[in-house]
């Protein structure tokens, strides 16, 4: 099961600032096991996010949000709910949130930090590195701790090359796909901020070891 | 006056920069920088030291520095963010700072996979813009990226680097921008073969009014045999060598003089672009040329200030 726990709400807030509809997205998977994101967390969150004066087009629980095929499913029918938000708010882990990210043209917002991957292995290339510290947020749904060789939160390199990164002709540059997401769904110019250099302590292989559970 | 180097004299007195890189050795010679130095101590303005290039462990950089320091020379220590962590930067930055280095260049660094210990782990605690940004920190504020005090001053003239041939190539200027933003005095760019695509790219540059913050220098490689053209242009990532440039160099009766023209013509044709303020020699293997070249290119002699 991949752990997750929901991100302070007042980061939420802050991610959310300018969106005044909002679509949310729970999991009846590992999040609702973990009590970050299933149907009690999204409701939760839309009585808080309405309290805040945003209102929420609709909300949709699917059973594993990473599994791509079935979150397309799903999307297809709340199509119309999602296209009149703003933005869509996940709340799953980093999996999920990519999955969403690669599923619709909207602005996405994760709602979680994802903890650990309990070793669960992903066959796609939309990957989590349990960094504990989501920022996906800033990089258009899709992970470069995960899928850029140098991690580069301010990226591209110098070696990204016709899409491809400088180690492989066959590994896609992620800062290629997060420019092209960026530029797709007209938010290039988040890429203008310096995104300040990440606390890698919650992560579980770069950080300090913790007793959890 | 940010940190009083040579290359920020030469570069803020508004005359044209010629900075080169000296490699240093697989190995605990001196006498291998010594020789370097005392090669090309009078034909630039600024000597780079390559930090583990292409991720092959050679002396360290800061090391080279000093050596250079003590021949009267200006260094420019170049440091990757691949093999140290935000606590090992800082604590070289203030070394070098102590020791008199006061121009460090900011980079990625080649990845790992690239060098001699390909089963390294890769560090890339912080990326290179975040490098720069603690540098100015460090510098400006005497604060380190934790927000405590630093004592002492930390005078720097901070480099970054750009790849204006790199993808996307719309979005190489704004990360042009977002170094500058983040506290960049100067700039090496990769080696220029394509002088169109550069020529296109310090449009965009202008466009932004980057050239009016920063002082960009362009990369120069001298090429020395038909071997390393054709090497450049196939295995290289991030540097584009056009054909045209390799088929000159497999029909040329001097392969050697060729490489040299050819450089020549690159240097004469980077002074005529507007936002240029210098070049920046990379001559891999091939440091003898580097004197040839700069006179050659009508920069004698250099400024002393």
């Amino acid at each position: 099961m991949l752990i997750s726990e929901q991100k302070p709400f007042e980061e939420i807030l802050d991610y959310v600032t300018k969106d005044r509809v909002i679509f949310l997205i729970g999991c009846k998977g590992c999040a609702d096991g973990c009590e970050s994101g299933g149907e009690r967390q999204v409701l939760e969150i839309k009585k808080r996010l309405e309290e805040e004066g945003k209102a929420i087009s609709g909300f949709s629980l699917i059973d594993m949000v990473c599994n791509e095929a079935l979150t397309r499913m799903k999307l297809a029918a709340y199509a119309e709910a999602i296209e009149s938000a703003d933005s869509v708010l996940v709340m799953t882990c980093g999996a999920g949130i990519q999955t969403v990210a690669s599923s619709t043209h909207k602005v996405i917002h994760p709602g979680c930090n994802t903890i650990s991957s309990g070793h669960a292995e992903w066959k796609q290339a939309e990957r989590c590195m349990e960094c504990g510290d989501c920022v996906l947020e800033f990089t258009g749904g899709i992970c470069p701790i995960a899928r850029c060789a140098k991690g580069l939160l301010n990226g591209p390199c110098g070696g990204s090359q016709g899409g491809k990164c400088e180690i492989s002709p066959n590994l896609p540059c992620a800062w290629q796909l997060i420019i092209e997401r960026h530029s797709k769904i007209g938010s290039l110019h988040m890429l203008e901020e310096i995104i300040l250099p990440k606390n890698w302590d919650p992560s579980l292989k770069d950080g300090s070891p913790t007793q959890r559970g | 006056m940010k940190a009083g180097s040579n290359l920020e004299k030469v570069l803020e007195g508004g005359y044209f920069a010629v900075t080169a890189e000296v490699g240093p050795p697989k190995g605990t010679s001196t006498a291998v920088i010594q020789r370097k130095g005392e090669l090309l101590k009078f034909y630039c303005d600024a000597m780079n030291v390559t930090d583990n290039q292409t991720a092959i462990v050679r002396m360290s950089s800061w090391s080279g520095c000093i050596l250079l320091k003590e021949m009267g020379i200006d260094p420019v220590m170049q440091m990757v963010v691949r093999d140290r962590n935000r606590i090992a930067i800082q604590s070289d930055i203030l070394g070098a700072a102590a020791l008199g280095i006061r121009n460090v260049l900011c980079l990625s660094g080649d990845h790992q996979r690239f060098g001699n210990h390909p089963t390294a782990k890769g560090v890339y605690d912080i990326d290179s813009i975040q490098l720069v940004q603690t540098l100015k920190t460090m510098r400006d504020e005497k604060k380190f990226l934790c927000g405590e005090g630093i004592s002492g001053e930390v005078q720097l003239f901070i480099g970054a680097v750009e790849n204006p041939f790199a993808d996307p190539f719309e979005y190489r200027v704004m990360r042009l921008a977002k170094k500058v933003r983040a506290g960049a005095d100067f700039i090496q760019t990769q080696a220029v073969f394509d002088v169109g695509k550069f020529t296109k790219w310090m449009e965009m540059v202008r466009d932004q009014g980057l050239d009016k913050q920063v002082h960009i220098l362009a990369g120069v490689i001298p090429i020395k045999s038909v071997g390393m053209a054709r090497y450049l242009r196939d295995n290289v990532s991030g540097i584009s060598v056009p054909d045209e440039i390799v088929i000159r160099m497999e029909e040329a009766r001097d392969v050697k003089e060729e490489g040299v023209k050819i450089a020549l013509e690159i240097i004469d044709q980077l002074k005529e672009i507007d936002g240029v303020h210098g070049i920046h020699i990379m001559a891999v293997a091939w440091e003898d040329i580097v004197p040839v070249i700069v006179e050659r290119a009508g920069l004698l002699p250099r400024p002393i200030l």
